[in-house]
């Protein structure tokens, strides 16, 4: 099972300001090869953009990382490689009898690789893809049920691009029997999936378990794979290597029992802990699709990530990727990099040219927080305890730069007087399909943004709009291609002022839903 | 008696490939093969057949009845 490394988001525009990604890039494709030497060693980053609570030591390790830092995704990009097809336990959310071109999840992939097939497409992918600095093994089984193939992959990977970073995700059955090697190939980062504390909770979404050359069921397997679980992870935390936790919210069955979840993980040196949604629907053939066990609203899943927050930084930015995911959070380019593309590729490791590309990225993040905290001064002494949503159309960098039509997803935005707060996202179908807005489509995005007072967009047509407003959501699209935090602050203070003068009433706003099934690639 | 793995169940997934005792398991043509040469229904190694305990789709490693029993088992 590998609900471990998950996200996503659009590539054309990686980051803020196009045109000087686009020179880097222009510059690298020149050059191949031959040195943009740019500064020594990695971009210091002085401020502290999403650090919240982290230590400077932790940040360090992953303000690049996508799948751990919220800001890094919208610069930085992962790829994860499927060369652990073999799992050891069975959950009752992961079938993985289907795989099909339409169904974008853990636990699916389109193609094994082999060790060595998957270094190649690392290479190929990085060399492509400047902005590619982790590589996470993540299934479609368990990494670590395929050890041999799973630290071979990791060999060749660390001989031949050593500036990318290794990380694996896992069920934690097999933890503890590898805790050594991890940290031999330099792994810094472990996800371990960790639905339960209570192995009677845990038999509701564990079958079995492969343990020992037997299959073992019920609670005695919930206990046997809790144990290894919370001792894996005490093991990586004692050796420094980060551990974040993911859990499926699964309502009715761990929803409540997750708060307990994650005061033990904290209590054990994970760093971050990553609440998802659970994925059920029946077209999948999980268990709970069949059994019709549903998944949190948006709400429901904002409730606990805020009632967990006090205690451990939480993740609210996972977009619940494939196993052989390409890209940055929330796209997925593997179809460019299918292996037999890969093995005519004539790669050429380009590392100076990543530096410079990454370099100009840092550059773009450090405006781009200086702008919000700019923005954020001049709400000094504002005192309210009001609170809004705000959804946003973005193709990432951090700025208001989609339209509505075009938006697969919607970042999710609290604004208070303490500032913008990015707590989720809410992917949507396509609303506009060759131009022309379809009235059903556009019930589905409201419905998913229903919770938000506001939706910030590029550009939005006439009819959608009215709709919108119908609906009690402001479209807002004066902050076309501005930095989201910064346009965000702005509209929260007019927001209060317009409440204070009484030409607007503050009202609570509903629930929201969570869009089930396969996000497919842009067409 | 020999196991055999049902072709259009098997995920592929290799998890009983690992497994086997007898090495008995290999790829053939996208899914799974048992060898009934070699299998030996982990009589002698396990109390349960590794491929029937570790495959994630249920039936798929069943009894193969086409081939003679294995003789350790008679």
């Amino acid at each position: 099972m590998d609900e471990g490394f998950v996200e996503l988001q659009d590539l054309e525009v990686v980051s803020g300001d196009p045109k000087v990604l686009d020179d880097v890039l222009q510059k690298m494709a020149e050059h191949k090869g031959c040195g943009t030497k740019g500064g020594s060693g990695k971009a210091s980053c002085g401020s502290s953009a999403g650090q919240g609570d982290m230590p400077d030591e932790i940040w360090e390790k992953v303000k690049n990382h996508p799948c751990y830092s919220e800001e890094a995704h919208h610069h930085y990009a992962r790829m994860h490689v499927a060369v652990a097809p073999a799992c050891n336990i069975q959950c009752n959310y992961c079938n993985r009898k289907y795989d099909c071109a339409n169904e974008s999840r853990p636990g699916v992939v389109s193609e094994k690789l082999t060790p060595e097939q998957a270094a190649k497409k690392v290479l190929a992918v990085a060399s492509t893809i400047p902005q590619m600095t982790v590589l996470g093994i993540a299934g479609p089984g368990d990494p670590l049920a395929n050890p041999a193939k799973t630290f071979k992959t990791f060999e060749l990977i660390s001989q031949t691009a050593p500036d990318i970073k290794l990380c694996l995700s896992t069920n934690g059955l097999a933890l503890p029997d590898h805790v050594d090697t991890i940290q031999k190939f330099n792994v810094d980062h472990v996800t371990i999936t960790i639905n339960m504390v209570d192995p009677e909770i845990g038999a509701k979404i564990y079958p079995w378990i492969f343990y020992n050359h037997k299959r073992i069921e019920g609670v005695e397997a919930a206990r046997i794979l809790s144990e290894h679980q919370l001792r894996g992870l005490e093991m990586l935390t004692e050796r420094g290597i980060l551990c974040k936790i993911n859990s499926v919210m699964i309502p009715g069955i761990n929803d409540h029992h997750l708060v307990e979840v994650n005061k033990a993980v904290k209590s054990r040196g994970a760093f971050l802990h990553n609440i998802m949604p659970l994925i059920s629907a029946p077209e999948h053939g999980t268990v709970f699709g069949l059994t019709g066990q549903r998944g949190p609203t948006a709400q429901e899943l904002k409730a606990l990530q805020d009632s967990c927050e006090g205690e451990m930084n939480m993740m609210r930015h996972c977009r619940q990727c494939r196993a052989d995911a390409v890209g940055l959070l929330g796209e997925d380019r593997s179809a460019e990099f299918t292996t037999d593309k890969i093995m005519e590729m004539d790669v050429n490791y380009d590392s100076a040219g990543r530096k410079a590309y990454q370099e100009k990225v840092e550059e773009e993040r450090q405006a781009k927080v200086a702008a919000k905290q700019a923005e954020l001064e001049t709400m000094a002494g504002e005192i309210s305890d009001i609170k809004i949503l705000i959804a946003v159309a973005t193709k990432g960098g951090g700025r208001v730069n989609e339209h509505f039509g075009h938006a697969k997803e919607f970042q999710v935005y609290e604004l208070s007087t303490s500032g913008a707060k990015f707590v989720g996202h809410r992917r949507v179908d396509l609303y506009c399909q060759g131009g022309f807005g379809e009235d059903a489509g556009l019930e589905t995005i409201i419905r998913a943004i229903n919770d938000c007072a506001a939706v910030f967009v590029a550009k939005i047509g006439g009819c959608p709009k009215n709709d919108l407003i119908k609906a009690g959501i402001e479209p807002v699209d004066k902050y076309a291609l501005e930095y989201i935090e910064q346009s965000a602050i702005a509209y929260f203070k007019e927001y209060l002022e317009k409440v204070r003068s009484g030409a607007i009433q503050h009202v609570a706003r509903g629930d929201a839903d969570i869009r089930q099934g396969a996000l497919i690639a842009a067409e | 008696m020999s196991y055999k793995i049902i072709a259009s169940q098997c995920t592929s997934c290799s998890a009983c490939e690992a497994e086997c005792p007898n090495v008995a398991i290999s790829e053939k043509g996208g899914t799974f093969v048992i060898n009934p040469k070699k299998c030996t229904e982990c009589i002698g190694y396990f109390d349960i057949p590794q491929c029937v305990a570790v495959c994630p789709v249920e039936n798929t490693c069943v009894i193969d009845n086409s081939v003679p029993r294995y003789k350790a088992a008679v």
